[in-house]
């Protein structure tokens, strides 16, 4: 077992885990913020995605003594006040069906937001290509992307 | 996926007198019962003119919590913004409540229509009586009721006391179709927000106080046993409180957190015992199903008889691998077992089969089980089965404590059931003109409900009547079901055998048309150009509603215009689950392999009842069938699967994820289905496509094997 400080969405947690326990289980038991989700546990459906230190990471594949004295923001903390231009986005182009990757899927398009504001169809692609979906939401994905872009998503 | 067949339905017929039943059933936090209006158990009015629906389907993504709701409010005269929605837990009020086989608005329309209806004469019967006013002087419009002569109005919520007292009527008028406001618009989804705010609770996400995680060491050889254990290591881990058997074959690690659970698991030692498939392979496989080609099998569908038909005969094989739902919400079950009781919390298709699977594993009466029914995170046919929920309540019961337990994804995909493996045999006699006088589909695969021990009536899995049905009026037309067996878990899987059927027929239909000479698209309408009415067991198949499909397909893809350098064509047609569905793709070939660019999907599914939901229904089955088609093949070496995770089992990407153009041919005729129609047409269209490009006909899924 470890102590570790990290801020999560702003606010300083302190958890006392084994140093080997994925961020994500960490988050979603210790933390109970279960609105990043569980997919596959080796980084390969990206179902787990947050932010650590304002990069888009698998939380699934992050032991949590990587992110000590680390900010960590997930869907939950995604905005501060009320709803992202991205949630906004995916809200008006209706994305979900299952909805379980998307928050997922949310948080790796504001990371490229925040480095793109205004990606081409192939940057999309290229950031949001590890993110599965089994519904199928891939179309509307990159849609609400380009009407979050068009509302000032990435500043 | 057919819960029809399966369970054999017993129509939901609205629960007339259940009106005190949901009272009881459904009770709500600051309401209450005896105040609100509810004549069956489909809704409830409460004075505060809140209108809950209760939907007696699963949500796992397909829409049933938006859709069905609309089709009662459409006939209660419902304002939309009045509705919340109630999602049903295991009941015996709406008759079989299995989510599957596309079944969900087809078998509900009726239903729900009529709950409506009936609640809106009621009003109006509460409104006229309260005014003194002829009954036929009312009109119930945006939840209210209103009496234009006298210029007054009513809210439903200030009728519901009056309404509650009147005789409820069982034979009320229904509306027509050119009188819908909310059927047919594409009303927003209503669990979208909270999905996007990451607030939706699906199973994997629903927490008890105290709850345990556990995590379950199966036999990773089919049909093998636990021999022996040693937790001495697993117990060392930090959390772990309880390492036993559950059933025969499976060891359960129980900890404070998930990690611990898995942790605990990875260190657990288990010997096995193999049992009789440890040198189980899919090539033994495969050769035992060619070996059982020979005999004959039960005809399906035999309009006149090809044996009899002289002239050119043309025949080809084709095979597809079994292969796994993968829904991205791996397997979880919640369960409170406490002696007399065990309460669930499971992400099911199936709340009625999981609280008798439960019951009878942990020694209860049905009615001691209570089912919660929690979103979930895809379904596809693999929350058809109700394993997890038996490994939940049986945990529970073991450490006397509430249980979460949770798959990982390698559980998911090496412990799943499914989509049988089958060959195809298909021959066709063809005239001078190049068209098919004979056509015989053989489909030699084993049957889903034989291996589960229900019935297989006349030597046919019945499934087969709702999928794998004739799609041309060929006057000499056999299709045959040769069973086979095997010991390798069988699921029903997103359009389960249509997407072997359609597989298997249309890209024959496609090697019948180049043999001919003639383009494959105007083949395939010549064949349909006749108006015929197809039986094929209780289903009629027309013809004229296919020929729509495909000719919408043809003008919309632009089948006529020369498509652009380096892209090629290909297109199937095919129904399945009482639709009709086109689709031409546009592919071209990059190192040896098909990209698909565009997908025109036209669908003839009766009313439409929500226009964007359905997109999403065929745009996602177009993307599933497309993974499918791809890659998707599940493999058996000794005795075990040998995929484990999305890098060997990769489903569709963005990358390769085709713009879909979807359109509805109008239809006032009753809904049918949309979840899985849009599969099955996908590989077809594709390989035809590749034929097309590379005169290299495809015989075998998946594509890239």
């Amino acid at each position: 077992m470890a102590d570790i400080t990290l801020r999560v969405n702003g606010s300083e947690k302190k958890v006392s885990v084994s140093p080997d326990t994925p961020l994500l289980w960490v988050l979603r038991d210790t933390l109970q913020l279960p609105g990043t989700k569980f997919g596959c546990g080796a980084g390969l459906c990206g179902a787990c995605t947050v932010h650590v230190d304002d990069k888009a990471v698998r939380s699934c594949s992050t032991p949590i003594s990587q992110v000590g004295g680390k900010s960590v923001t997930t869907i939950e903390g995604l905005s501060a006040n009320g709803l992202h231009v991205l949630q906004q986005a995916w809200i008006a182009e209706e994305v979900p069906q299952c909805g379980y990757c998307q928050a997922g899927q949310i948080m790796q398009a504001a990371d490229l937001l925040a480095k793109t504001p205004n990606p081409t169809d192939d940057q999309i692609t290229q950031a949001m290509n590890g993110n599965l979906c089994r519904c199928g939401t891939y179309e509307r994905i990159r849609k609400a992307i380009h009407r979050a872009a068009g509302n000032g998503g990435g500043r | 996926m057919s819960p029809l067949s399966r369970r054999g339905f017993i129509g939901a017929g609205i629960a007339g007198a259940a009106g005190l039943v949901i009272g009881f059933y459904l009770p709500h936090k600051g309401e209450s019962e005896k105040d609100s209006f509810s004549p069956n158990a489909y809704l409830r009015i409460t004075p505060e003119n809140k209108i809950r629906i209760v939907v007696p389907r699963s949500e796992m993504g397909q829409g049933v919590r938006t859709a069905l709701p609309m089709i009662l409010a459409e006939e209660l005269e419902a304002d939309w913004k009045q509705i919340e929605i109630e999602q049903a837990g295991a009941s015996t009020l709406f008759g079989d409540q299995t989510t599957g086989g596309s079944a969900s608005i087809r078998t509900t329309w009726d239903p729900m229509r009529k709950a409506g209806a009936t609640a809106r004469e009621m009003l109006i019967s509460a409104a006229a009586l309260t005014w003194g006013v002829p009954r036929s002087s009312c009109i119930a419009d945006a939840g209210h009721i209103k009496h234009a002569a006298s210029n007054r109005t009513v809210s439903y919520g200030d009728l519901v006391g009056k309404a509650a007292t009147l005789p409820i009527p069982t034979d009320v008028p229904l509306k027509q179709s050119k009188d819908y406001k909310l059927v047919g618009q594409r009303v927003a989804r209503v669990d979208t927000p909270a999905k996007v705010k990451g607030e939706a609770v699906f199973g994997i996400d629903f927490r008890l106080p105290e709850m345990k995680y556990a995590v379950l060491s199966r036999c990773p050889i089919i049909g093998g046993k636990v021999a022996s254990f040693d937790d001495k290591d697993s117990k060392k881990v930090g959390g772990v409180s309880f390492v036993g058997k559950i059933g025969d074959s499976a060891v359960a690690v129980v900890a404070d957190t998930v990690w611990g659970a898995m942790e605990g698991r990875r260190v657990l030692n288990v010997s096995w015992d193999e049992g009789p498939n440890k040198d189980l392979n899919t090539t033994g496989i495969f050769a035992g199903m060619k070996q059982a080609a020979s005999k004959k099998g039960a005809n399906m569908y035999a309009p006149g008889d090809p044996a009899k038909v002289g002239g050119r005969k043309i025949s080809a094989e084709y095979t597809l691998p079994f292969m796994a739902h993968a829904p991205m919400e791996p397997g979880n079950c919640t369960a409170h077992y406490q002696g007399t009781t065990c309460e669930l919390w499971a992400p099911t298709q199936v709340p009625q089969d999981c609280r008798d699977s439960v019951a009878a594993a942990v020694g209860l009466d049905p009615d001691q089980v209570k089912v919660n029914v929690t979103l979930m995170g895809g379904g596809f046919g693999r929350r058809l089965e109700h394993d997890y929920a038996v490994e939940a309540a049986l945990v529970s019961k073991a450490i006397n404590a509430p249980v979460k337990v949770i798959w990982t994804r390698e559980d998911d995909m090496r412990f799943s059931t499914y989509r049988p493996a089958s060959i195809h045999q298909l021959s066709a006699t063809v005239e001078g003109s190049g068209y098919p006088a004979a056509l015989t589909h053989r489909i030699i695969a084993p049957s889903i409900s034989g291996q589960k021990g229900q019935p297989v009536p006349n030597g046919v899995d019945p499934d087969l009547p709702d999928e794998a049905g004739p799609v041309y009026g060929i006057p000499n037309y056999l299709i045959e079901y040769v069973q086979t067996e095997t010991p390798v878990p069988l699921g029903w899987m997103r359009s389960v055998y249509a997407l072997q059927a359609a597989f298997a027929l249309e890209s024959f239909i496609d090697e019948l048309a180049v043999a001919a000479g003639k383009d494959p698209l105007r083949y395939r309408l010549q064949l349909l150009s006749k108006d015929q009415d197809l039986t094929y067991f209780t289903t009629v198949w027309r013809t004229a509603r296919m020929r729509g499909v495909l000719q919408l397909a043809a003008e919309k893809s632009g089948w006529d215009k020369p498509v652009a350098a380096g892209r090629y064509r290909g297109v199937a047609c095919f129904g399945c689950f009482q639709s009709y569905m086109a689709e031409v793709v546009e592919i071209s070939m990059e190192n040896n392999e098909p990209r698909v660019h565009r997908v025109v999907a036209v669908v003839d599914c009766g009313q439409v009842v929500n226009p964007a939901i359905l997109e999403q229904q065929i745009q996602g089955g177009i993307v599933y069938g497309l993974g499918n088609a791809l890659r998707a093949k599940i493999t058996i070496d000794k005795g075990r699967v040998v995929q484990g995770n999305f890098d060997d089992y990769a489903p569709l990407r963005m990358e390769e994820t085709p713009t879909v153009e979807v359109y509805a041919v109008p239809s006032q005729e009753a809904p049918t289905g949309i979840g899985e129609p849009s599969v099955p047409p996908i590989a077809p269209a594709v390989c035809n496509a590749i034929y097309a490009a590379t005169k290299k006909r495809i015989r075998s899924l998946p594509i890239l094997s």
